[in-house]
């Protein structure tokens, strides 16, 4: 049997805000499966994108343990955590956080100068990443010369080029028309279908949760239940 | 993982300043002029010290200058109690009376026809032109006969021939200088200027005519010809022995070039100094905008910080990022600034009566320091942005 993508154990994340002690998660456990399609599903407020956070190591949990392809976290240092991100975890965004003034094929191929690989090489797969999402014909297109749809297939190539295991996307249609969420999710199907990436999706729109095969239902902090498409429910606390 | 490459590096920032060309050029218009000045005015004075070694060492080599008193430097000066027989005790002291001659100065209205200049006369003999390296160009220098004989006769600077007379020759023509008449044999060669005095504005008379002249037995100082660099100190010493021996009590100051050269090269060598650092806060001061504006750059850009972070960015891939475009602006700034400097300095030398001079130090320096004040001033901001929380940098805005 092979580690599970993600594994948390108990995960809590406090903050101080201004003085104000704040519980974003107050302990939960959750696995992500290699090559698994699951969706964080709750209200804003709820946490669920404090463990997002969590689960594509931007941030520390305050306890419990995050297990990343059998690597405690707890243990490794910002540089080594930057790696891990670098090659481990894929993002998209709501808000595509692509940069302005750079080509689609040099935003695509941005992880990559982070592992230190040669220009040539880097071009090349941003060029096949971008084939793979459809935007052959984009590659020396500007953020702003494209539709919000291509922008965000832009970043789902990006999340793609360094061949993570597991692609965090954080509400990607959030600030799509629905043809073009549409298409993204489409995209985020076939990758999962195809290519073994472990996709988790982290969204407030049962429609698009209802594309992931198991659904986390996260509120105050806690996973309150989880929900598996055939219609069986697992226990929340797993 | 392998560090972002250099070239990488370069490239990102270069890219990230052209992006905000305006304010890069801003940025380093700071540094570009702190640099400049630092540039120009090392060179100015580098030039002004250059320009009075030149003059000092134009008055002839190995002179020493005999005057009554003691010589510092912003001392008033002293009365004068010699006359021409403590020149012909010099003589004798020294042993050949060829290397010693006299001056006794005064300024007076020399007048040709309706044309009058006001020049420097002076009352000396045979010995000045051979002691002072002072080629004469027309007629002749003064002779001993002309002072054994008290003659009317005078040589003329150059400047003050020109005046007087213009394109007439003025061998053999008649000068008033103070009222008498006097026969003009000979002019002197264009010699330029020693400390703002124009050498060529001169008028030498016999001294024992100038001092009946101006009815004064004095004279105002003597001047001894050293055959060699290694006489000089010594000669000195014994001139001015011999002459306290002669009137105890009084002081007798020696000057020599070498003494000269030495007090107006730290004088000068301090304002140098003096003026590369007030340049140097005006290049500090650059190194504050840069800071500043990296400042406002990292905070602009703090939502592609956490994503360069969310994509893989170290700590100090970001720290880096930023230094490397703080250092690119204030080199690229240091640059032009050295450009601009050299330039100027060029041209300042060229067409304006300011001596400059440029030296390689000043430049090195320039470049060196505003490269460090790249560093210096740009690692605050970088750290800043490196130590970003990725996940607060996302959210922002």
């Amino acid at each position: 049997m092979t580690a599970p993508a993600i594994e948390a154990v108990d995960l809590t994340r406090r903050y101080q805000l201004d003085g104000v002690a704040v519980e974003a998660l107050r302990g939960v456990s959750l696995r992500i499966d290699q090559g698994e399609f699951t969706a964080i599903v709750g209200p804003s407020g709820s946490g669920k994108s404090t463990l997002m956070h969590l689960l594509g190591c931007l941030d520390r949990p305050s306890s419990g343990v995050l297990r990343i392809n059998g690597v405690d976290i707890a243990r490794l240092s910002d540089a080594a955590l930057a790696e891990l991100r670098n090659r481990t975890i894929g993002f998209v965004f709501q808000s595509f956080h692509l940069l302005a003034r750079t080509t689609a094929l040099d935003n695509v191929a941005l992880p990559l100068v982070y592992r230190g690989l040669g220009r040539a090489e880097r071009r090349a797969r941003a060029r096949a990443a971008l084939e793979s999402v459809g935007l052959g014909h984009r590659m020396d297109h500007r953020p702003s010369q494209m539709s919000g749809g291509e922008q965000q297939r832009v970043a789902i190539a990006r999340a793609l080029v360094g061949e993570p295991k597991v692609l965090l996307a954080d509400e990607p249609t959030g600030n799509l028309d629905t043809a073009n969420g549409a298409e993204v999710m489409a995209i985020l199907d076939r990758l999962n279908a195809g290519g073994g990436v472990a996709v988790v999706l982290v969204t407030h729109e049962a429609e698009v949760a209802a594309h992931a095969r198991r659904q986390v239902h996260v509120r105050d902090g806690l996973i309150e239940r989880i929900h598996l498409r055939d219609g069986l429910a697992e226990d929340g606390a797993s | 993982m392998e560090a972002v490459n250099a070239t990488e590096a370069l490239v990102m920032a270069m890219e990230a300043l052209r992006v905000n060309r305006l304010r890069s050029v801003l940025t380093m218009l700071g540094v570009i002029i702190g640099v400049l000045a630092v540039v120009i005015l090392v060179a100015i004075g580098t030039g002004a010290k250059d320009e009075i070694e030149r003059q000092i060492s134009g008055l002839g080599t190995n002179i020493i200058l005999v005057v009554p008193g003691r010589i510092s430097l912003g001392a008033a000066p002293t009365q004068s109690k010699l006359g021409l027989a403590d020149v012909a005790y010099v003589r004798r002291v020294v042993g050949d009376p060829s290397k010693v001659t006299v001056s006794l100065q005064s300024g007076e209205t020399v007048r040709v026809g309706r044309t009058e200049v006001f020049v420097t006369v002076i009352g000396t003999d045979q010995n000045l032109v051979n002691i002072f390296e002072r080629p004469v160009g027309k007629g002749r220098p003064l002779s001993e006969t002309d002072v054994d004989t008290r003659r009317r006769v005078a040589v003329l600077g150059s400047e003050v021939a020109d005046r007087l007379f213009g394109d007439l020759d003025p061998i053999g023509r008649q000068v008033t200088v103070a009222g008498a008449r006097f026969r003009v044999v000979g002019v002197y060669a264009t010699v330029g200027q020693t400390f703002g005095l124009s050498r060529d504005q001169e008028i030498h008379i016999p001294v024992t005519t100038a001092q009946r002249l101006l009815g004064i037995e004095r004279i105002n100082g003597l001047a001894v010809g050293a055959s060699g660099p290694d006489e000089i100190d010594p000669l000195s010493d014994r001139v001015t022995a011999a002459l306290r021996d002669r009137y105890p009590g009084e002081q007798f100051s020696a000057v020599t070039q070498t003494a000269l050269l030495g007090t107006i090269g730290s004088v000068l060598g301090m304002l140098t100094g003096v003026l590369a650092a007030i340049a140097g806060i005006s290049l500090l001061v650059g190194g504050v905008g840069v800071s500043n504006i990296m400042l406002v750059s990292v905070r602009e850009r703090t939502r592609e910080i956490g994503l360069r972070k969310a994509l893989g960015a170290r700590q100090r891939d970001i720290l880096a990022q930023f230094l490397i475009e703080a250092v690119l602006l204030t080199t690229i700034g240091g640059l032009v600034g050295i450009l601009l400097g050299v330039g100027g300095a060029l041209a300042i030398e060229a067409f304006t009566e300011v001596p400059a001079s440029i030296t390689w130090w000043s430049i090195a320096l320039a470049f060196g320091v505003s490269a460090a004040v790249g560093v210096f001033f740009g690692v605050a901001p970088a750290r800043r942005a490196g130590r970003l929380d990725p996940v607060i940098a996302l959210r922002a805005e």
